[in-house]
Order: C-alpha cells, then sequence, then structure tokens
C-alpha cells in the first residue's frame, strides 16, 4: 500500500464572507459563526467526516480567518490529527507567478492541486463549511460505486419558492442528471443541489484545469464546472439526502436552524451516541442555574451564569444572564452578557456584546434583530 | 516557575468514603458536575507553572489512568518532563497502614534524582481549593525556610476536617509540631498535606529514612527534625474543603452552588481543567424546572431539579424531582421518581416512582451502574 493513499478526501469550503449575516460575520469567517450553543457551524461538516472515516481533509480559508483557524486547530477534536493525512487549512498564497485571492471555489480547489495529488486519490468530496446537516458521506460514496458515476451531487427537496436561491437540477428515474441551473428564475423542479459532490480526481482535475484556462469562466463550481461537465455528457447522479439540512446563509436562516434545535423529535439528534458533532471545547465549570433563574424550552452551555428567565432560546458557553431579565426565542452567542431587566425577543446576541441593564430589544418573524451591546 | 517539580500521592485511608472508593481512587471521585477530585490539585499544579507532575497511584487505579490519560487537558503531555505516572506494588493496606509513604518515595527515588527543578511540591490528591503555590514557594525562598507547609486556621463549629493533621504553629510561623484534628479544639490549624522543600533534602529524608528504618512517614521525619530544619507554615487564605468523608464530600458538593465559593473556584485566574467529553448543550424542555443548581453539559431536564449538582448526560424525566443531590454522569431518573438528599454514582438508574430519601448530615449512596 502506497503511504500516502486515501480513497476519498474532503475539501471544505470555508472562504466565503456571508455578507448576508450582516453585522455577525463582520469581524469572524461566516463557518466560524458560533451555532447552538457550544459549536461553530464548520463541526458540522468536520464532524461528517470524522464520523464517515474521512481522515484527510483541506479547509479553503480566505475571508477573516483567525477565529476559524484558531477553532480548527490541527484537527484534534475530530481527531484530525494524524500522522498520515488530517485536517490542513489551505489560505490563499504566493508563488513565483505572483500572488493572488482564490477567484471562486472552483479556483479555491485549482490552487491546492499539489495538496490533492499527495493523496493520490480515487475520489474528492467537496463541502461548504456553512451547513448544518448530519450526514453519512460513506453511504453516499457507495452510491457514487454503485451508479458508476463520475460526478454525484447530494440533493434535497426545498419549497418552490426556495428554489430560486439553489442550484436546481433534474434527474431521470436511473438518478441521472440531464439539466442544472444555478439560482434559476423558474425553476424547472424543487431537488436543490445541496453543494456536496463527490468527483472522480482524474476528472476534476481536467475540468478545474480546463476551467482555469476559461478566462470567462467565473470558476464557481455550481455556476461553471457543474454546467460545463453537464454539457459535455458526463455521468453525473443525483444523491438523494432525506435528512435535517439547512444552509444558514442569512440572519433569518441561522436563527430558524437554532430554533430547530429545541425541537426534540428533529432528525438532527445532537444527543445521538453514534453521530457525535465533535467540537472544540472550552475550558468551562458547569451552568449554574440561579435560585431566582427559569429556563424553560431552551439550551443552555458550559460556563454560563443564569440568574434571569430564558424561555424558547439558546445560550452559548459562558454567558451571563442577569435577574429579572426576559430572553425569549433568542440566540446567545458565547461570552455576551445580558445585566438585569434586559428584555429581549427574536434577536441574536453577537459573542461578548455586553447589554446593558434594561435594554428592551424586541424583534420578529422575519425581522430577526442582531444585538451588538451597543443599542 | 519551571524550578518546581510536583508529587501527587494518592494513598489514603478510604475507610470512611467506601462506598465511592469501591471502584476507584479518591483522585477519581466526580465531583463539581464535570470534575474529579484530583482536578483541583492537579489544575493548580499547573496554574502554579509546574510542568514535571508525579503521580503515585493507589489501588484500583484504571479510572485515574482513563481520567488524566497523557495529560493532555492539563498541558502536561510534553517531550521535556510532562506527566508522570508511579503505581507501587505493594496493597494500599500495606501502604496506609504499614509501610508509610517513606517506602513510596524510596520506590520512585530515580526519578526524583533524575529530574532537573530545584524544588519539589508534595501533595494529596483530596484537598479542593484554587491555590496558586508560586505565592507558596517566594514565601519559602524569603524565609529561608528549609519546609513549608500549607495550612489553613480553622474554627472548629464547621466540624469539616475531623482526622486532619494539624500544625501548631508559634507566632513567626515556625512550626512546632504536627498532630492529628480529632474536632476537641475550638481553633486549629489544619495542614494542607502541602509541602515545599529542595528536591535534594527529600531525597536525603528518604534515604536517612530507609537506612535508619526509624519512621514510615515522611510528616514523622520531618517532625522529628523540627529544631535542626526550619520548618515554617504558609497560611492559605482561600476557600478549602477535604474530601475524606462521605459527607465531606457531600457539602463539599453543595459548597459549590455559593456563588462566592463558585468565583473562587471556578471564575477566578486560576482555571480548573479536567477531560474533555463532546456532549452537547444541556435541554431544558418546556415546563421542567430548575433553580439553585450546577448543571452540566448533555443533561435532559424534563422534570425537577432544585438544590442539585448534576453531572453530564444525566437525563431527569417528567415529573421525575431531583432535591438536594449530587447526581453523576449518565444517571436517568425515570417518571415521577423522587430523590432527595441522594448521592447517585455513575450510570445510575432510578425507576419510575421510586422515592428515595436521604438526610442532610447522611446523605445517602447509590453504586455505580445500580438499577433500582
Amino acid at each position: 500500500m502506497r503511504r500516502f493513499k486515501k480513497e476519498m478526501i474532503g475539501m471544505i469550503l470555508a472562504g466565503g464572507q456571508g455578507s448576508r449575516l450582516k453585522e455577525i460575520t463582520r469581524r469572524i469567517a461566516k463557518p466560524a459563526v458560533p451555532f447552538g450553543g457550544k459549536y461553530r457551524i464548520i463541526d458540522f461538516a468536520l464532524s461528517n467526516c470524522a464520523n464517515s472515516e474521512i481522515d484527510t481533509v483541506g479547509i479553503l480559508t480566505q475571508y477573516e480567518p483567525y477565529i476559524l483557524n484558531t477553532h480548527v486547530g490541527i484537527g484534534s477534536p475530530w481527531d484530525l490529527d494524524r500522522q498520515h493525512g488530517g485536517v490542513r487549512v489551505l489560505p490563499p498564497y504566493y508563488n513565483q507567478s505572483g500572488g493572488r485571492w482564490y477567484k471562486g471555489t472552483a479556483n479555491a480547489i485549482y490552487e491546492n492541486l499539489q495538496f490533492i495529488e499527495r493523496y493520490e486519490p480515487e475520489y474528492v468530496l467537496i463541502l461548504s463549511g456553512d451547513h448544518i446537516y448530519n450526514m453519512d458521506y460513506a453511504k453516499m460514496l457507495a452510491f457514487h460505486k454503485q451508479k458508476k458515476a463520475e460526478v454525484t451531487i447530494a440533493v434535497k427537496g426545498v419549497t418552490m419558492e426556495e428554489a430560486t436561491r439553489f442550484g436546481i437540477l433534474s434527474a431521470d428515474d436511473n438518478d441521472k442528471i440531464y439539466d442544472f441551473s444555478e439560482k434559476p428564475a423558474q425553476p424547472k423542479s424543487t431537488n436543490a443541489s445541496m453543494g456536496i459532490y463527490i468527483f472522480n480526481w482524474q476528472l476534476l482535475k481536467e475540468a478545474l484545469i480546463d476551467d482555469e484556462n476559461d478566462e470567462k469562466s467565473s470558476n464557481d463550481f455550481g455556476k461553471n464546472i457543474i454546467p460545463k461537465l453537464l454539457n459535455d455528457n458526463a455521468d453525473i447522479f443525483a444523491y438523494e439526502f432525506d435528512g435535517y439540512w439547512r444552509d444558514v446563509g442569512t440572519v433569518e436562516s441561522l436563527w430558524e436552524a437554532n430554533m430547530d434545535l429545541l425541537d426534540r423529535t428533529s432528525d438532527l439528534d445532537l444527543f445521538s451516541d453514534v453521530w457525535r458533532v465533535y467540537s472544540a471545547n472550552t475550558i468551562s465549570p458547569p451552568q449554574f442555574i440561579a435560585p431566582t433563574a427559569n429556563v424553560e424550552e431552551s439550551i443552555v452551555n458550559d460556563g454560563c451564569i443564569i440568574e434571569g428567565n430564558v424561555r424558547k432560546s439558546i445560550i452559548s458557553t459562558q454567558v451571563k444572564i442577569g435577574k429579572d431579565a426576559n430572553i425569549t426565542e433568542s440566540v446567545v452567542m458565547p461570552n455576551a452578557v445580558i445585566e438585569e431587566d434586559v428584555v429581549l425577543h427574536k434577536t441574536i446576541v453577537m459573542s461578548g456584546a455586553v447589554v446593558k441593564a434594561n435594554t428592551v430589544v424586541e424583534g420578529s418573524t422575519g425581522n430577526i434583530i442582531i444585538v451588538t451591546g451597543e443599542e | 516557575m519551571k524550578e518546581m517539580m510536583g508529587i501527587i500521592n494518592l494513598s489514603a485511608s478510604t475507610e470512611k468514603l467506601k462506598n465511592l472508593t469501591e471502584i476507584r481512587t479518591i483522585g477519581s471521585i466526580p465531583i463539581g458536575g464535570r470534575y474529579r477530585v484530583i482536578d483541583f490539585t492537579l489544575s493548580n499544579m499547573v496554574n502554579s507553572g509546574m510542568s514535571n507532575i508525579a503521580i503515585c497511584t493507589q489501588g484500583k487505579a484504571r479510572s485515574l489512568y482513563d481520567h488524566i490519560g497523557s495529560g493532555k487537558y492539563w498541558d502536561l503531555d510534553r517531550k521535556k518532563d510532562g506527566l508522570y505516572y508511579f503505581h507501587p506494588e505493594a496493597s494500599s493496606i500495606d501502604i496506609v497502614q504499614k509501610k508509610g509513604d517513606i517506602e513510596i518515595f524510596n520506590s520512585m527515588l530515580s526519578y526524583i534524582k533524575g529530574s532537573k527543578q530545584e524544588y519539589v511540591f508534595l501533595s494529596r490528591s483530596y484537598m479542593i481549593c484554587n491555590a496558586d503555590f508560586s505565592e507558596m514557594l517566594d514565601q519559602h525562598k524569603s524565609t529561608d525556610a528549609d519546609i513549608t507547609i500549607l495550612y489553613k486556621r480553622m474554627n472548629n463549629h464547621v466540624r469539616r476536617f475531623i482526622d486532619c493533621d494539624t500544625i501548631n504553629i508559634d507566632e513567626h510561623d515556625d512550626i512546632i509540631s504536627i498532630g492529628k484534628n480529632l474536632g476537641k479544639k475550638k481553633y486549629y490549624n489544619v495542614s494542607m498535606e502541602m509541602y515545599i522543600m529542595k528536591r535534594e533534602l527529600l531525597i536525603d529524608m528518604i534515604e536517612e529514612s530507609i537506612h535508619l528504618g526509624d519512621v514510615d512517614f515522611l510528616k514523622q521525619c520531618i517532625f522529628k527534625q523540627i529544631g535542626d530544619l526550619k520548618v515554617k507554615g504558609y497560611a492559605f487564605e482561600g476557600y478549602l474543603a477535604c474530601i475524606n468523608s462521605i459527607q465531606n464530600y457531600y457539602k463539599t458538593n453543595m459548597d459549590m452552588l455559593l456563588p462566592e465559593v463558585q468565583k473562587e473556584l471556578f471564575h477566578s485566574d486560576g482555571l480548573i481543567y479536567t477531560k474533555i467529553k463532546d456532549e452537547p448543550s444541556t435541554f431544558y424542555a418546556d415546563d421542567s424546572f430548575t433553580s439553585n443548581s450546577l448543571v452540566s453539559s448533555g443533561c435532559i431536564i424534563e422534570g425537577i431539579v432544585e438544590n442539585s449538582i448534576l453531572s453530564r448526560g444525566v437525563h431527569v424525566k417528567k415529573g421525575a424531582i431531583v432535591r438536594n443531590s449530587v447526581v453523576m454522569q449518565n444517571a436517568k431518573i425515570d417518571e415521577t421518581a423522587n430523590i432527595n438528599y441522594m448521592i447517585l454514582d455513575k450510570n445510575v438508574s432510578i425507576g419510575e416512582k421510586r422515592v428515595f430519601n436521604g438526610d442532610a448530615d447522611h446523605p445517602f449512596v447509590i453504586a455505580k451502574n445500580a438499577k433500582v
């Protein structure tokens, strides 16, 4: 067996700005945004890799990488600190032909062909670092092999109105894709691409080189690589995923996905013993629920001191909530301090925000308010 | 402070902790929700700058090895120095009742001789505090002491340090004698059984004691030499508890519900480290009620929890009531069960509608893995 050979390696796209998350991504890359009390969004893709026994993962970073890099570290929380393989953070770099930023998702992979080739993979799994889901990629790979596919795209049914936000595809009875359009104004179906692809490595390599040589291309998987391969009659198959999956690209969807965790019947079960979501753990004592507190229908993480009232909310690591504060349907990110008599409804409180006593912020469905502590 | 090494000696009498130590050492008893008893001493040492630490285990140490492992969570998985384990061949009863700790130190003499640090810090595992030992070393040096012993001045009406060593000191903090607290004196100085001395002095004392065969315990050896050696006390002012009985174990857990104790132990500069588990955050259901409790991650609370300490992964089902209790990892309290003043060991499962009542002074222990 060749020393560095891997059957499949994972590449996580984590460089996007996530501008639709507004203030939340001002100083932090979208995949590093705190989620669900103790996690950051990228934990889901990384834990899926770890649980699917993919032990070699590259993470493509670009926008505000510091917190993301710190979080990923050498990959210990995901058992990805390995002698052979493991996790590598891959930022844009400078070489003899000059320095440049990643131009698009496809270009980011193209710039790291050398990294992939070292492992001589049969297959390359392309993932987004900003989705919330638990998925066994090993099952998707088995499907890919069984269909003798060259490319497999994971798909998920969405509603007609959501369909305009995604890459929409049509497949025949044998799951073979015959039509694909990125964010169509008039969707032909409701099968959305989840942005999760398995490629035969040789095919992907050629496609990336062709794409790089095409000056008109915007070097994007959804806009360029997939339509081009489809046009060339490549064997592209749709792998239907029926579990929980959310793209948390907007303030509303980030809030909704957090609220989904309060539904214990959801098929995203964070308490599962067989599919743990791993994260970099902080050193924090147990949470203290004070005699004055009332906590219901909520998730609270380590290190919190809760003296106020919390309902239908997600309270992250080391948050302090003062007496007589009323927090409802809100997401409070790590290290925030909410002083006495504060009222928050349908809000997202940013990491480290200090919300002064008596502050009242009330959002509504469709208008979730970001609380920065400067109110 | 790279000039001091640490030795944690786990050998101790476990007579009054029987139900909790049948399967483990004192050091690995779960406490305060997320922690094990030894986490406090080990973290204090690391926070004081020690990076060469030996742990002398005793008896059933599997859970201790499992908990501490390579010492990774204390940053003790090092190339240079780091964590060392010593497991005495003699049985624990031999050591506690017959041979004494001189024998243990003698068995690790080559390690002590081979270490590079000038000073050695000797400790037991069962004292709970958040302390910076580097201040103690500073005093040790500035007073030119040969040996410094950490103590805390106590008022006995709390009766929490029965059977602990006491030290008697003069007005200059010079130690006159070492004794035992029988609970008869109103004021006394409880020894924290933490000693600082030069490494060379420890080696001399061990070799001399083995040569003469006159003492079995290091403290006897120190006592014998008071007068010849300068033995000083160092007064510790912070929170202190000793886990030497079921009552003290229970009361120490309950102390952790007090905001000032919490602040000192958990939210001050020196953090207490422990083994990391990948539990999700704790879920509080609709119609659940939690008050004055310390709750670890991974719990599901659907019932009522008051004045209690919950470890990771505890499930309190709908209608169940947990009051004034210490509940260890993965315990399950079924629908409408009711427990009060109880200590539930790991994985205990309380059946539907079952009622268990202990007493504030005599909490009742249900052993690990029991289904009742």
